[in-house]
């Protein structure tokens, strides 16, 4: 973490009338990293992530993205570079995916048939079909579908950081277990930094570089699997221990180096 | 087959490019009016509660004003708004006809507009308005791209509920001078002509039901992003107006006005004033069934040319007077005080039309009644009926003071039904017109006024003020004056009271020239 961090808040606090969602959190995201928060629901970590693009904005504390103070940068002009897939999708229902996905650099002002070769693109790099997805509409595809035209969208206009509001959440086991690896290959292969909220310790182990953990908005640790397992909090070691456990049972059940 | 052998069907078929064209000018405008400032109203207050409760409240109070009482309140706001801006900007504007209709209509036609309208933006998914700012859209954009196409057919249903509403009250602009598919029901019902009141029905339903289909048309298209559909259904209505402006716009608008109130012997004067003006070659138009109120105001201010009004009806109403005076002598101050407003009282037609108490003839002989006087001692068991504004009429405040009347029981009627009423024995006495051929016809009596309680009511011509030196127009009209006796009038009226083909006003005022001609 020689370099400056992609995003990093500081002493960082947001409530929304008597709740505080955020309480004076401070962490950075490396560039290049790969980061999950993990927390219960009404933890705050959704509102955190929401702060790095602006869609929130912090009662006290600073955020930088990419070394700018967010406060200085257009919040719109902000949003258009980062990245953002959004739970189950947000897809516009009554655009087509080629239309959903090309949303933000026609937003730019790129001319359309740069976006027609982008959209065939990144179809490809989410592995659909181009041919019988492009002018589908939403609701004429698959849960797994729509996630993947999500992630497409928010890598349409080549940002450098996505954010991912528990991307995988609603999906069945095996599409969630494929995307999570699509996804995690692209974030290498395009040398992303990454976001993503989840509130499955599994799925951020497997995933992230880094896990953060957060409890009714505050921080409670920040680590590597490993080092989280050292951690002198209850609560983060309650977390753990639902993978391990998963993991022993796994061991038990499946005999190691059978064929599957 | 003999229903439609009937000739009132191709006479109402020879005003349908006028009226329909007129019709549908004026319910477009309000509606492309009432949409210009709902829309944007409802987007401006979809998130903020309490002026969107407050607009709501508003086009809600409009909406239970009835229609009629709307477009009737909008001539005399209009009349006063006119001559402040003639007074500060030295502006006037008509407020006769297309102006206050169409601004009525366009209040009517809010509600659901505004209410649909914050409906729809309101009820998209909070995660997609979230969506659209999360991919980079400025409000603006989130508004046009996601917002408005997601509530569009729910806002499409406002609109096209506001379509039907305004076209269907449209009918009701017929009073405040704006010619609409309305002329046919209120001459169909004044005159009794009842293939004209189904004509205007039927077709002021059949244009609603072909708005609202391509309305339908155009939100299809939308919603499917089918340009084919939405196209055709923008043609449909752009052929619609087409079709209505061009028969309409060949006509020069420079002819007389001539104006008739909403009964039967005006539809057949006002129709008589037509021939004569056209007979000699000049350019004539009736406007009928104007408002009581509305048709003095209207000539005034030039919007008509010329009509025939009651010379008690003026006395009363215009010059406030309750005193009575000998008909001459009412005839004569009367002309001196129309003409400081510039406005030329051309001579009387010969016959009166006044109130009158009517009872059957054998009743009244069999109880001994010849005069009001007589009628006094029997009121108190009798019933009476008049039409919707005797009772609140001077003239009845007179008869009452005069003989000290006092009925058992008093109705309001519609005038067509009062005679068959009291020939029926449904009531004992009505306020009937001296002028009206139904008293012969169900041989009725009108009891003499001895204290001349009721002032005389001579119909007599007046001419709008631009037109006071129209020495063309004066000779064309001359033949009329005087020649129209009492007898006659009756007989006209009685005529246009049928219910046949020979009792249109418009063969009825043949009828009357070939008998008053010179």
């Amino acid at each position: 973490m020689s370099a400056k961090p992609a995003i990093s808040y500081q002493k960082v606090s947001k409530s929304f009338g008597s709740l505080k969602a955020v309480d004076d959190v401070s962490f950075d995201v490396a560039d290049g990293e790969f980061v999950a928060i993990v927390g219960g629901s009404g933890s705050g970590k959704t509102t955190l992530l929401r702060l790095a693009n602006r869609l929130i904005e912090p009662d006290s504390g600073t955020i930088t993205v990419e070394g700018e103070d967010v406060r200085n940068v257009d919040p719109v002009a902000l949003r258009r570079r980062i990245g953002y897939v959004f739970q189950s999708g947000g897809l516009f229902p009554h655009l087509s995916v080629a239309d959903n996905i090309g949303i933000t650099p026609k937003l730019l002002g790129e001319a359309a048939a740069t976006i027609a070769g982008r959209v065939d693109e990144l179809l490809e790099l989410v592995r659909l079909d181009r041919a019988s997805h492009r002018g589908r509409l939403p609701e004429a595809l698959s849960g797994g579908q729509r996630q993947r035209v999500g992630v497409a969208r928010a890598l349409a206009a080549r940002p450098r950081i996505v954010l991912m509001d528990e991307p995988f959440g609603a999906l069945d086991p095996l599409t969630r277990d494929a995307l999570g690896d699509d996804y995690r290959s692209l974030h290498r292969k395009l040398g992303l930094t990454t976001v993503m909220i989840t509130h499955d310790m599994t799925e951020a182990i497997l995933l992230a570089d880094r896990i953060a953990v957060m409890r009714g908005g505050r921080l409670l640790a920040q680590g590597t699997a490993a080092e989280l397992s050292s951690s002198s909090s209850d609560y983060v070691l309650e977390l753990l221990r639902t993978p391990r456990r998963q993991v022993e049972r796994l061991n038990v059940l499946l005999p190691v180096g059978g064929a599957a | 087959m003999s229903l439609f052998a009937d000739p009132r069907w191709a006479e109402a078929l020879s005003h349908l490019p006028d009226y329909l064209g007129n019709h549908v000018r004026v319910s477009l405008a309000a509606l492309a009016l009432g949409l210009a400032v709902s829309l944007p109203l409802a987007i401006l207050t979809r998130n903020r509660p309490a002026p969107r409760s407050i607009l709501l409240a508003f086009a809600s109070i409009v909406q239970t004003v009835p229609g009629l009482a709307l477009l009737a309140l909008f001539y005399p706001l209009l009349l006063l708004a006119a001559s402040v801006t003639l007074a500060w900007f030295g502006i006037s504007f008509s407020a006769f006809g297309f102006l206050p209709a169409m601004l009525a209509l366009a209040l009517y036609s809010m509600l659901p507009v505004l209410r649909n309208g914050i409906t729809g933006l309101n009820g998209i998914d909070p995660a997609l308005i979230e969506a659209a700012k999360g991919v980079g859209m400025t409000a603006r954009q989130s508004l046009v791209i996601v917002e408005l196409p997601l509530a569009l057919p729910v806002m499409m249903a406002g609109i096209r509920t506001a379509a039907v509403w305004v076209i269907g009250t449209a009918t009701l602009s017929t009073p405040i001078g704006q010619t609409s598919l309305g002329n046919y029901i209120f001459a169909g019902l004044q005159t009794q002509n009842w293939v004209f009141v189904l004509f205007g029905c039927a077709a002021s339903a059949l244009l609603a039901l072909a708005v609202d289909q391509l309305l339908g048309l155009i939100e299809n298209g939308l919603r499917r992003r089918n340009r084919v559909r939405s196209g055709l259904g923008a043609l449909g209505i752009a052929a619609l107006v087409a079709a209505t402006l061009v028969p309409t716009m060949g006509r020069s608008s420079s002819g007389y006005v001539v104006g008739a109130k909403t009964f039967a012997e005006q539809y057949v004067l006002s129709a008589l004033m037509r021939d004569r003006l056209q007979a000699a070659g000049l350019s004539a138009t009736a406007r009928s069934g104007l408002g009581s109120s509305v048709i003095f105001q209207a000539l005034k201010a030039g919007d008509i040319d010329l009509y025939v009004d009651y010379s008690g009806t003026l006395w009363a109403n215009q010059l406030h007077r309750t005193d009575i005076k000998p008909r001459a002598e009412l005839v004569a101050e009367l002309k001196t005080a129309l003409a400081r407003d510039n406005i030329t009282l051309l001579g009387e037609l010969g016959f009166e039309n006044a109130y009158a108490l009517v009872m059957p003839r054998r009743r009244a002989e069999a109880l001994g009644i010849r005069t009001v006087a007589d009628l006094a001692a029997h009121a108190a068991t009798l019933s009476i009926a008049g039409d919707y504004e005797f009772f609140s009429r001077p003239e009845w405040a007179a008869l009452q003071k005069a003989y000290a009347l006092q009925f058992r029981a008093q109705r309001q009627m519609q005038p067509d039904f009062m005679y068959a009423a009291v020939a029926s024995g449904e009531v004992d006495v009505i306020a009937g017109y001296t002028s009206d051929g139904l008293i012969a016809k169900y041989e009725l009596a009108a009891l003499d006024d001895p204290k001349h309680a009721i002032p005389p009511y001579d119909a007599i011509l007046l001419l709008a003020p631009k037109r006071a030196g129209d020495d063309q127009l004066h000779a064309a009209l001359k033949p009329m004056l005087g020649k129209i006796d009492i007898a006659t009038m009756r007989e006209a009226n009685l005529r246009a009271s049928g219910n046949d083909a020979n009792s249109s006003p418009d063969a009825v005022a043949k009828w009357l020239w070939e008998k008053i001609k010179p």
